[in-house]
């Protein structure tokens, strides 16, 4: 056994270790070193705990571990990087219930039964915090997950006085936990069950008024609230670890919330409020004549360039594209050609998505470039290839003020000399918004699957 | 309408101003052609390929300029060309305005619409009827084929059984379109090419096609409106001579193209630069025609120094490419101006009412400037002056200290009303978290937009740092919900750890160079 004391300094060099880890993620160099702090990190909090006194059924613990190793390594083993949005999703979910169980189990902890006064009305109220935040980020992630991996339409629900009903269920959680922390002993169960159901409700009506695009964000938010659920089991327990995690973790989620909005040029309230892409609010009416073309010109397309950028989105990952993706690339370097990858930041389910995608197929990472190091690029570019992506590079964010993404910003493949644009139809795109990149004169549309497309290219680019 | 094609007459003009391929786009376009015999015989075009397009041949220049009613030629005309033109006529051709002002006389005094072929501005819609930049795309190019014919060795490297040989090494100075030309001839020929230029935007253009941009250690920009580079500082001359003498010694041939509108070409290359240059190495010096870029240039000749450089002050035009492209440029110019059946003068066309240097009688000379500068212009109008912008700028600062100052005030209050509530053990928490919060915000700030799903799975696993929770919570005794409750915390929060770390690490596994 060890000292409380020796306990609180293994705290705080686990805490040490998990900044380091999130810090070492600044780079893709120092990301893998990040990694070991955060499992070294991990181990200590782990060790410091467990051997820290007062811990009893260590059997059920070992067997909780060990199923849990096998289960975890398996998972991460086997999921496909395509798959990793429903994953995460899945991960947070964990965090979620956990935090509730955790929750429960120290309201019925005779410890707690046994306080009084002014400790005992804030450790109820962190208790039923704890609760509200974890039920909303396990039922939240869990229409996440099921949106992503389609069993849950994708499309948002929405319905009239959809955010009274929020407000009115956010008035009767307050008015339940004023009433909870009133009760004596155990009787506020009642009320914590109540509140836990509404919580519950909350976290799904938040996230099914959310649709396919917005994951990013949706991801983003729960990610942060999966850290905030940690934080308020920390004030629960007590522990200064679990509050600096959560802290951490919650700011992590909060910024990327951010950067996903601001990538998509609206404000966090507008995408938790959902319902965007709804009606078709098409901005201007678009004319002309859409050019599309075999995949014969486009081979030969990319075999005069000097300089081409590709601009993935989530039709890439849909269609498992990356792959020959990557071939395409090998050859078209292998002739002495500039390569790059322009990555929207909002481009797929999860923010960083397609870097690890196109990762995984091996593509190097210096050549997948950001939106903002891409852009200055398109101009002396000879051939840029969107495959898969349509509001990310609109240029109806730039040009048409009564366009629904107007002000958004986005990848200028239309600046390139030439854009072959792969796509399955000429269908709108999330946003439900045209896309007048189609009608440009220097663009022309491949249609088809964009992983059959990239393959019959590369047999021609021989 | 019937288009004339005249028989040049100055004595060193190879070229013609139709070819018989121009002569079926102009058949095309609705005009009849008329051709003077022997026309293109300098450009190795006979008479019976003219005859075979459809073209009629004209046995004198009086024939043809009384039927004609637009000109096309190469060279300004002479008097008594002028004389032998109808009123009215159209003449397409090399005019050199500014040079030229008493010929512009004679041509408004005759009624003659003269458009100087010149003096087309060059912007993106004219580039098809630009007649400098096909020209000096021919100049370009055999600038390097000349200089690869004078210079005694091979331009690109080889590692032959015989021995290894050396590739050349070019300099081209100036890089408008004859020295982007010479570039890409010499790179084709496997020479190592470096360039100059005093525009900043030429950098790009000279890395594009493959060579190297050299430059000097000034920060000066010698671009202009007009596309042509200005005349620079003394000091920045001074550098770029000590630059030039280095390369000097350096390089086997070097190709120089620099010029100012209406002006002698600069002086870039002294005496000390062709003695530092090793025998046998070649200047072209394609600015000769304005006085040379090398003060030993010879207008016209090619010689050898006493030292043994070959310096030619004189290119050839290559007439039958020459006289094909340029017969392009006004076919290209005739259809901009609505073919045979809706032709028309249209002065209120940015090119045309710059390019027509007579009309109606009258000389149409200078005209307004028209800036073409191929990166957009760096604007100084618009923007509020330093005095405006440093008061904006403290108002600004005044604002924001106010609010913060309020802001602070305000945290510190509820803090305040915390503490007083709040037991210590609390408070001691409160001072945990709120550190963690702004030290998160900074750390994650840096994350690269790469890595943000990395980030999002690490988080989930440290996240799952709520096994403490279950831990603390779990007792020796199944029946106690509690027990339970932590079990199934403990197992998943354990999946969270193992499962995030592990796919975390996977996928940074995959992150290569």
């Amino acid at each position: 056994m060890i000292s409380t004391n020796i306990q609180i300094a293994a705290y705080l060099f686990a805490s040490i270790l998990f900044i380091l880890s999130l810090s070492g993620l600044s780079s893709q160099e120092s990301a893998k070193k990040g990694v070991i702090y955060g499992i070294v990190g991990m181990a200590i909090a782990l060790c410091a705990t467990l051997f820290g006194g007062n811990i009893q059924g260590y059997v059920y613990i070992i067997v909780a571990m060990v199923v849990a190793s096998v289960i975890g390594v398996i998972v991460a083993r086997k999921v496909q990087m395509t798959a990793m949005p429903q994953l995460i999703a899945l991960l947070h979910s964990f965090v979620g219930l956990a935090a509730v169980l955790v929750g429960f189990s120290s309201f019925i902890d005779p410890k707690t039964v046994s306080m009084a006064g002014a400790e005992r009305a804030i450790h109820m109220v962190e208790i039923f915090v704890g609760i509200f935040i974890g039920a909303i980020t396990f039922t939240g992630s869990i229409i996440a997950w099921g949106k992503l991996t389609e069993n849950i339409t994708s499309k948002p629900l929405v319905f009239k006085g959809k955010d009274v009903v929020n407000v009115v269920l956010l008035l009767a959680s307050v008015v339940l936990g004023v009433m909870f922390v009133g009760q004596g002993g155990t009787h506020g169960m009642p009320f914590l069950i109540a509140m836990t159901v509404i919580a519950a409700f909350f976290g799904v009506m938040l996230v099914m008024a959310i649709g396919g695009a917005d994951m990013p964000v949706v991801i983003s938010m729960l990610n942060s609230l999966s850290g905030w659920t940690a934080a308020a089991s920390g004030f629960m327990l007590g522990n200064d670890l679990l509050i600096v995690t959560g802290a951490l973790v919650g700011s992590s989620g909060a910024i990327l919330s951010i950067i996903m909005c601001r990538a998509m040029n609206r404000s966090f309230f507008a995408v938790i409020s959902g319902g965007f892409g709804q009606e078709v609010k098409t901005g201007r009416k678009l004319e002309g004549k859409v050019n599309s073309m075999t995949h014969d010109e486009a081979a030969e397309w990319l075999k005069e360039a000097q300089s081409v950028v590709i601009v993935p989105g989530y039709g890439m990952a849909v269609a498992k594209a990356q792959y020959p993706i990557h071939d395409m690339v090998e050859k078209l370097r292998s002739q002495g050609k500039s390569v790059k990858f322009g990555i929207h930041p909002v481009a797929g389910r999860l923010p960083g998505h397609m870097n690890v995608l196109l990762a995984e197929a091996n593509v190097p990472y210096d050549i997948v470039l950001e939106m903002d190091e891409v852009n200055p690029e398109l101009p002396e570019t000879d051939v840029a290839m969107v495959v898969g992506a349509n509001d990310t590079v609109n240029p109806g964010a730039q040009e048409d003020p009564s366009s629904p993404i107007y002000g958004m910003p986005v990848v200028e493949v239309w600046k390139a000399k030439r854009v072959i644009v792969m796509k399955r139809s000429m269908a709108v795109g999330y946003a439900g918004v045209e896309n007048p990149l189609f009608y440009k004169e220097n663009v022309s549309m491949l249609y088809g699957d964009a992983k059959d497309s990239v393959d019959k290219i590369n047999a021609k680019l021989g | 309408m019937n288009v004339g094609i005249p028989k040049e007459l100055l004595q060193h003009e190879l070229r013609v101003a139709a070819t018989p391929k121009t002569v079926v786009r102009l058949k095309k376009q609705g005009f009849e052609v008329l051709v003077e015999s022997g026309c293109g015989v300098r450009a190795k075009f006979s008479d019976e390929e003219y005859v075979a397009t459809g073209a009629e041949v004209v046995s004198s220049a009086q024939e043809l300029y009384s039927s004609s009613d637009i000109i096309l030629k190469v060279q300004p005309p002479t008097e008594a060309e002028v004389g032998l033109m109808k009123r009215g006529t159209l003449l397409l051709s090399y005019l050199f305005p500014a040079q030229n002002l008493p010929l512009l006389g004679k041509l408004a005094e005759a009624g003659i619409n003269a458009i100087a072929m010149d003096a087309i501005p060059r912007i993106s819609r004219a580039q098809k009827m630009d007649v400098l930049s096909s020209m000096a795309n021919i100049s370009g190019y055999r600038a390097v084929v000349e200089a690869a014919n004078y210079f005694g060795r091979f331009l690109n490297g080889q590692i032959t059984a015989a021995g290894k040989v050396e590739p050349a090494k070019v300099l081209v100075i100036g890089t408008g379109v004859a020295g982007l030309a010479a570039i890409g001839t010499a790179k084709s020929l496997g020479a190592i090419v470096r360039a100059f230029d005093t525009r900043k935007e030429a950098r790009e253009q000279i890395q594009s096609m493959g060579a190297q941009f050299i430059t000097v250690e000034i920060d000066e920009d010698g671009s202009t409106a007009s596309g042509y580079s200005k005349e620079m500082s003394q000091a920045y001359i001074d550098a770029e001579m000590a630059l030039f003498k280095r390369q000097a010694a350096e390089v086997d041939i070097i190709i120089t193209t620099a010029q100012i509108p209406g002006k002698a070409a600069p002086k870039l290359l002294l005496e000390e630069h062709v003695m530092a240059m090793k025998p046998g190495s070649v200047i072209i010096d394609l600015a000769a025609p304005t006085g040379g870029n090398c003060v030993l240039t010879k207008k016209d000749e090619v010689y050898t120094t006493p030292n043994g450089v070959v310096i030619a002050g004189r290119v050839d035009t290559l007439p039958t490419q020459a006289s094909f492209l340029y017969g392009n440029n006004l076919c290209n110019l005739l259809d901009d101006m609505g073919k045979a059946e809706n032709f028309r003068i249209d002065m209120n066309d940015d090119v045309i009412k710059r390019a027509m240097v007579t009309y109606n009688g009258k000389v149409n000379w200078p005209p307004e400037p028209l800036a073409v500068s191929a990166q957009a212009k760096k604007t100084e109008a618009g923007k509020p002056s330093p005095e405006e912008e440093a008061a904006k700028k403290a108002g600004k600062v005044k604002k924001a200290l106010i609010s913060n100052v309020i802001w602070l005030a305000v945290v510190g209050a509820l803090l305040f009303l915390l503490g007083k509530v709040a037991p210590a053990d609390f408070m001691g928490h409160i001072t945990a978290f709120v550190l963690a919060v702004f030290v998160g915000w900074n750390v994650i700030w840096n994350v690269t937009h790469a890595l943000h799903t990395p980030l999002m799975s690490v988080t989930n696993a440290i996240s799952g740092i709520i096994i403490i929770g279950g831990l603390l919570q779990i007792q020796n005794d199944f029946s106690d919900p509690r027990t339970i409750m932590a079990f199934i915390a403990i197992l998943i929060a354990f999946i969270n750890i193992v499962g995030g770390f592990t796919v975390t690490y996977r996928m940074l596994k995959m992150f290569k160079k």
